[in-house]
Formats: structure tokens, sequence, C-alpha cells
């Protein structure tokens, strides 16, 4: 069996995959409010190194995507033809995932709900569209 | 006039000198840089013992450790500065600009600044690239960025597929009149909206060719290069550079970059306008790269490519022609050195389609997924 790709887990990034294995979808924010994804030791914006994470609602809406009729990793042959997507969160920060849904149904704009999903020992933040 | 605008003229490209362009089996990139370092010193008709200053664009598939000095070592040449600068393809204009920097600041007085690379016969491992931790949601390559850019300018301007065909096929048809060009066919809009998607909205030729080659430059004071005898010297009238850095998700927008800070530092150094333009030579990895810079620049009005570019607009007999040798979508893959080759022989008036009285060639470069740019404007050749 070929493996997914992993993550490069680090201290810093630690406390977002150590959430996601419980469920929760965590963003960093500075003392000064700027928030941001991925985690990092420094504000981005201020070079601030006071930083809480916050648990996001799970909202997000869909920016842009892309559909590999290719793989580029033996992993995701299976997959094909499958998405990847950036997705801002409903508190401002932004992120690749995967949208789970077909991909024909895939729509500029569209509200979106986080679903963190298992792969292997990994969880990931994926999301599916938000009826509500 | 300020510090900028007082650079005007004031350096050179003296010599232009490139490999063949397409598959070259066998050849490392330290022999492809040492054959287009040769051609642009025999073109500037200058001794290598004048060279003493080596600037590199290190290799995208195959970075190596000290790459510079092994050039400089395998050139027989012992520099008083340079190495190699990895910025992806604007870094062939930064270095230019760090010669001019280093030349002006009594560092060294004739600099070469080269590229060269060989992916098609060697790996492309590296533009099939996992693209971080974000790997783990099977986010690979160097296209599926631009993929992503293209989607959103589609999203927020209603760009077409039909939009994006006229740009390649107006590289496409001037590389396929190039006999020099690794790719000499031109492109219809049914090709175009036929070929296969890899990865979706990327059409196949909205994507630039692989290629192994190298190309060089050789940069000096327009006085060095009078004093010297050199025959062809084109003067860079303007210069500058932006970079977004960014990685896409934390971009503030997909569908404008740097290029619009890059852009009016050139503009500005050289006292012209977009209107001023005669030719020019667009970085053109994927189309969407080449759009956003023609609306970056003030060419084009934002999301209408489509409407601004019709009827042949870019082409050869056009207002404003484009990659007039092809481009990366046909003359060679190359990281954009070859579009400032080509705009240097506009300059001199010996392109291959040569635009008429063209008094000046602005050309872009950038790098990354749009991470990095530079602009250059080009004036006529002893005039």
């Amino acid at each position: 069996m070929i493996e997914f790709p992993q993550p490069d887990i680090t201290d810093t990034s630690r406390p977002f995959w150590d959430a996601l294995n419980q469920g929760d979808l965590l963003f960093q924010e500075c003392e000064h409010h700027h928030r941001w994804l991925p985690f990092r030791d420094f504000c981005p914006t201020c070079l601030s190194d006071k930083l809480t994470v916050v648990k996001a609602c799970g909202r997000a809406k869909l920016i842009s995507w892309v559909i590999y009729n290719t793989s580029m990793h033996d992993a995701f042959k299976n997959e094909l033809p499958y998405n990847v997507s950036l997705v801002q969160l409903e508190e401002g920060p932004k992120m690749m995932t995967n949208i789970l849904i077909p991909n024909e149904e895939l729509r500029a704009e569209m509200p979106l709900q986080l679903r963190v999903v298992d792969r292997g020992d990994l969880k990931l933040a994926k999301f599916v569209p938000d009826f509500n | 006039m300020n510090e900028l605008t007082k650079m005007r003229g004031k350096y050179v490209i003296a010599g232009i000198g490139h490999t063949d362009y397409g598959k070259l089996p066998g050849r490392s990139t330290i022999s492809l840089n040492t054959e287009a370092c040769k051609s642009a010193l025999i073109d500037a008709q200058i001794e290598k013992s004048l060279v003493d200053a080596l600037f590199v664009k290190v290799p995208t598939s195959a970075k190596e450790f000290m790459y510079g000095q092994k050039l400089a070592e395998a050139m027989g040449i012992r520099p008083k500065l340079g190495g190699s600068w990895d910025q992806g393809g604007a870094a062939n204009m930064a270095l230019i600009s760090n010669a001019m920097s280093a030349i002006e600041t009594g560092q060294c007085e004739v600099a070469l600044v080269c590229y060269a690379d060989n992916p098609r016969s060697g790996s492309r491992q590296v533009y099939a690239r996992p693209r971080g931790d974000d790997a783990v949601y099977g986010w690979f390559s160097t296209a599926a960025g631009y993929g992503l850019i293209h989607r959103r300018h589609m999203i927020e301007f209603g760009t077409k597929p039909e939009d994006f065909a006229q740009f390649a096929m107006a590289s496409r048809r001037h590389g396929a009149l190039n006999p020099k060009a690794q790719l000499k066919v031109p492109l219809s809009l049914e090709q175009y909206m036929n070929a296969p998607m890899q990865i979706e909205p990327l059409r196949r030729d909205d994507c630039c060719l692989v290629s192994d080659g190298g190309a060089a430059l050789v940069i000096m004071s327009e006085k060095r290069a009078r004093d010297l005898g050199v025959p062809n010297p084109v003067p860079i009238l303007g210069l500058g550079q932006g970079q977004t850095s960014a990685e896409l998700p934390a971009r503030e927008s997909l569908t404008s970059t740097e290029a619009v800070v890059s852009a009016k530092t050139a503009f500005q150094m050289s006292g012209f306008q977009p209107k001023d333009i005669d030719v020019i030579q667009i970085y053109d990895c994927f189309t969407v790269a080449g759009m956003m810079t023609l609306e970056d620049y003030g060419f084009c009005p934002k999301g209408q490519f489509g409407a601004w570019s019709k009827g042949g607009y870019l082409e050869i007999d056009g207002a404003l022609p484009m990659n007039t040798s092809g481009g990366l979508l046909s003359e060679t893959g190359m990281p954009g050195l070859q579009l400032i080759i080509e705009g240097v022989r506009q300059m001199r008036g010996v392109a291959n389609l040569q635009v008429a009285k063209a008094r000046n060639c602005l050309i872009s470069n950038q790098g990354g997924t749009m991470h990095t740019h530079a602009t250059m404007i080009l004036g006529r050749c002893n005039d």
C-alpha cells in the first residue's frame, strides 16, 4: 500500500494537528487580533509573539479550486478526479482543503461547513456544503 | 532628476548568447551555462579576462551548493563577486539590477548574468513537487497554483476559455514563425478548446514548455561599452521589481500582484507610460500569468483581456506585438532570459519577426507562483 504524504509536524504546528485530532480546527491570533493559518511563531502582520489559538466555528466559503485529472503522487490515483480548494473561514484565515462533493457541483463563494475526516492515523480538515 | 531616473540608459546589455533550445540530453547545466556565456562574450566582442562578476540564476530542477563558484571554475574566471540567486523566474532581472548596483558602487565593471537548466532530458520532478503540508490534500505541482489563480480570474471577471486562448494563440503564432523555437506549431481556438486538461481549469496550451538550454547576458556601463568598442549595446531605460511573496492562501487577492509596483518603478525610471511602448515580451509560463501582467502594468483594463486584445492586437501585425519569438509557450520554457534576449534583438533591429520602427521594448519576468516580479524597458541600440 502506498502511503499518503504526511505533514511535517513541528513544535510550532503540533497544537494545530493535536486539536484536529480532537475534531477542532484552530487558527492563530495575535494580541492585536491579526489572524492567520498556517501556524507560525510570529504574527506576519505585526511580528508579535503573543499568540493565542482560536477554535474556528467551521463555516467557510469557497474562493477557488482545481481538479486533478492526473495524480502527481501514487496515493491519490484512486481519488481521481479530485479537487483541491482554497476556502476562507468565516473568521478570516484561508486554507487549502478538499470539498467533499462531486466536482461538478463546486460553485464560487458557496457556503461550506467543516467536516473532520480520518486518513490513517491523521485527521484532516475538509469541507462539505452548508445548506443552513 | 532622482536616483532612479539618473540610471536611465546608464547601463547596457552589451552581449547576448544562448544554446539551442529543446532537448539536449547529456548536457550538464555547467556545460550549457558555459556555452551561453562564451556566445555572449563573443557577441559583445570582449575578452573573458574582462569579466569580474558572475551572477547565476540557480538551475530550477537541479539546485547545487556553491553553484556560482563551480561555474566560475568551469569558465576559468576568478570574479570579484558573484554567486547563484534563488528567486524563480524574476531572478534574471534581479541579477541585472544587482550587476548595475555593483558596478555603480565600484565593486566590478563587467558582469555576466546567466541561467541554464536541463529539466526536459533530466528530471521534471521539481514541477510536480508537493506544496508543503497541504500535500495531505493532494496539493501538488507548480501548474496547480496557476490553475487556482486562473479559476479565480474566471470567477471575478467572467474571463472565458476563449480569452486565455487568444493570449496563447499570439505567442504560438510567433513561435511557429521562429525557426529556432522548440514548438513551431500555431494554435487554433478549436485545438485549444479540445486539448486535454490535466489540472482543470488549465488546458494543455495554457502551460509553458519544459526545456533544456542556457542563456547569458553581458552587463556593463554605457561608458564602458563605448570605451571597449562593444558593437551593439542595448541601453536599459527602466528596471523595477516587486515581490508578492505570500503563499496563495495568505494572499489578499489572487488576481493582482506586486507586478503593479514593479512596472511603476520601471516606467518611472524610463519616463515612459504604457501607451509609449512599441513591443513587449511578457512572461507566459501560464496564460493567466501573462494576462495579469498586462492588466497590472496598465496595458489592459482589469478583466477585459478578451475585448482588449481581439483582432490580433498582440500579434506581429497588431498595435502591440507580444512575444515576438514565441515566449515560454513556444520558443522555450526557459524561465525568462529568452524574453530579454528577444528584446535585445528587437532593439538591434535583427529579430526574426522584427517590429518596424520599434523604439523601445518592455519585458516582464516573474517567478514562483507569481511570488516575484521584475520589469525592464530597453531602448534602441546606438540611438
